[in-house]
């Protein structure tokens, strides 16, 4: 139908269902309207995938005035790094922000997806979705990539949010068949989460500051990089130190690589 | 059974046209214009929830006059189309020039074949990173656009109003003093009289601030709004962070208890 149009993007008359009263979703829009765009959306190809690049760990903890996440910046092909520098955690919306461990190519159309899903609602109805609501959301586009994920192409974030209405950071994991989970306290997903968790079980306190939040989850990066090949430690000569970003009332904020060096540096001396 | 009359396209499109004129201009006036900082609009609504003026992307907005119904579904189409197309290409790819085309189309579209022309007259505009770079479209309710250059105002006595801007709008005008001209004209009499008292509450007010970086729409009220209402206030632009308060950031109000920022009060122009 928007084939016919000249495409969803070509000129001339808004198509009536551009003009259709109702969902306020852009993933259903867009399933109606260019559903080759939807990572779920195309025909799953048969045969063997080639080797692709892999994002690995995310953590994620709670703290007193909302949630921090962090992820490491490597992705891995095999055995080779596909790259030293990727990005793997992501602001959703204001007041929540999504990690992605899988297939990498994948996970970013996935996020970018998941961005204007919010966006566009927001805009719409001119409200903000609850967090449960974006944590379902999140749920039925990663279903969506269920054919996708039975080739080895499977996408698995975390999503972490500061819940208006409770007041509190919250934290969800993800399967590949889009169940949900909610974490309490500290949850870490990707291949060198096994090390993470155990370091977050350790580290993690009710009620830490944001400061020693981020010290947690940078040093249980650092703890995943030590023993798992496939997540990047940090690397003060060329700059690159893992993504940390924190939600709480305020909103998301990515913390300045200073911090995240000092917090790094304070490890190695051994603060408590 | 009765014979249908025989019209001539001349007089068919003379009805519509003056069907359609004789209802914009009925809607109470909406004034659109470019400040120092942006572009503001400025519209008498009381209602909160019901908006003339509203966000359509990152630096594109949207002003409407005329039947609600038909303008809202205008302004939802228009959200579908530059989400769908920041999300295929890139979110610079999404123009207010493009948006306008669209909306021309199919306004000029329905005109002809629809069994009444839309009764409303919309406003794209979209703030450029320079000043020079602001685009003001208007669109009537036959399909035609105009761009206008500095300001543009919609709605009853919508020519008296561009009359009088045209000697007092200046460019580079602080916020403060293009609101003030922008709730003078409002509040101005048709007949000439004395000019009605418009309170701020009673207004709708809204900006494109050209100095954030991604979303630039923001709507003001409370007493910021007060505040760059009052001649004799040093308040004469809005700070160019949010608001520490929870829940939607697209509104300034002022009330939050916070540092002003720097930018609060600077009557300069705006450092690049």
């Amino acid at each position: 139908m928007s084939q016919a149009q000249g495409g969803p993007l070509g000129s001339g008359r808004l198509p009536a269902s551009f003009l259709t009263p109702g969902s306020a979703s852009f993933t259903d829009f867009l399933a109606a309207q260019a559903a080759h765009l939807l990572p779920g959306g195309r025909p799953v190809p048969t045969g063997t995938v080639p080797q692709v690049p892999h994002a690995t760990t995310i953590v994620a903890l709670t703290f007193a005035a909302g949630v921090v996440m962090a992820g490491d910046r490597r992705a891995t092909m095999g055995n080779v790094i596909a790259h030293r520098e990727i990005e793997k955690v992501f602001p959703a919306d204001e007041y929540s922000c999504v990690g992605i461990a899988g297939t990498a190519g994948l996970a970013t159309e996935l996020v970018r997806l998941f961005q204007v899903e919010l966006e566009h609602y927001e805009k719409i109805e001119g409200a903000l979705l609850s967090l449960d609501g974006k944590a379902n959301r999140l749920s039925t586009m990663i279903r969506g990539n269920l054919g996708l994920a039975m080739q080895g192409l499977a996408v698995v974030p975390l999503f972490a949010g500061y819940d208006l209405d409770r007041e509190l950071g919250r934290i969800f994991s993800y399967d590949v068949t889009g169940g949900r989970y909610e974490e309490h306290d500290h949850h870490g997903v990707g291949s060198g989460s096994l090390f993470a968790r155990g370091s977050l079980k350790k580290r993690w306190r009710p009620g830490l500051d944001a400061e020693v939040a981020v010290r947690v989850a940078v040093e249980a990066l650092q703890d995943a990089a030590d023993d798992d090949s496939a997540t990047g430690g940090s690397d003060g000569d060329r700059h690159i130190y893992p993504v940390v970003a924190t939600v709480t009332a305020e909103g998301y904020q990515r913390v300045g690589d200073e911090q995240v060096a000092a917090a790094l540096a304070s490890i190695r001396v051994g603060t408590p | 059974m009765t014979m249908p009359f025989y019209v001539p396209p001349e007089q068919l499109i003379k009805d519509r046209a003056d069907f359609a004129r004789r209802n914009v201009a009925r809607g109470r006036p909406v004034v659109a214009l470019e400040y120092e900082g942006g572009i503001a609009f400025v519209a008498e609504n009381p209602s909160r929830a019901l908006h003339k003026i509203s966000e359509i992307y990152d630096r594109i907005a949207f002003a409407a006059v005329g039947r609600y119904n038909e303008f809202e579904n205008l302004r939802v189409a228009g959200v579908r189309y530059a989400d769908l197309r920041g999300y295929s290409y890139d979110r610079t790819d999404v123009t207010a020039r493009g948006l306008a085309n669209a909306y021309a189309q199919t306004m000029g579209t329905v005109f002809i074949q629809e069994s009444k022309p839309l009764e409303v007259e919309i406003v794209v505009a979209e703030v450029g990173m320079q000043p020079e770079g602001d685009q003001i479209y208007r669109l009537t309710f036959d399909g035609s656009v105009a761009e206008e250059k500095g300001f543009v105002a919609m709605g009853a006595q919508a020519e008296q109003i561009t009359t009088a801007l045209q000697e007092r709008w200046q460019p580079g005008m602080a916020l403060s003093s293009a609101l003030i001209v922008a709730v003078e004209m409002l509040s101005r009499d048709p007949a000439g009289g004395t000019p009605r008292t418009l309170a701020p509450s009673q207004l709708e007010v809204a900006i494109l601030d050209r100095l954030r970086p991604r979303r630039a729409f923001r709507r003001l009220t409370g007493p910021l709004l007060e505040r760059l209402l009052r001649p004799d206030d040093p308040t004469t632009d809005v700070p160019h962070t949010d608001e520490r308060r929870t829940g939607m950031h697209d509104t300034l109000t002022g009330e939050a208890n916070q540092d002003p920022g720097p930018a609060e009060g600077s009557a300069g122009p705006p450092e690049r």
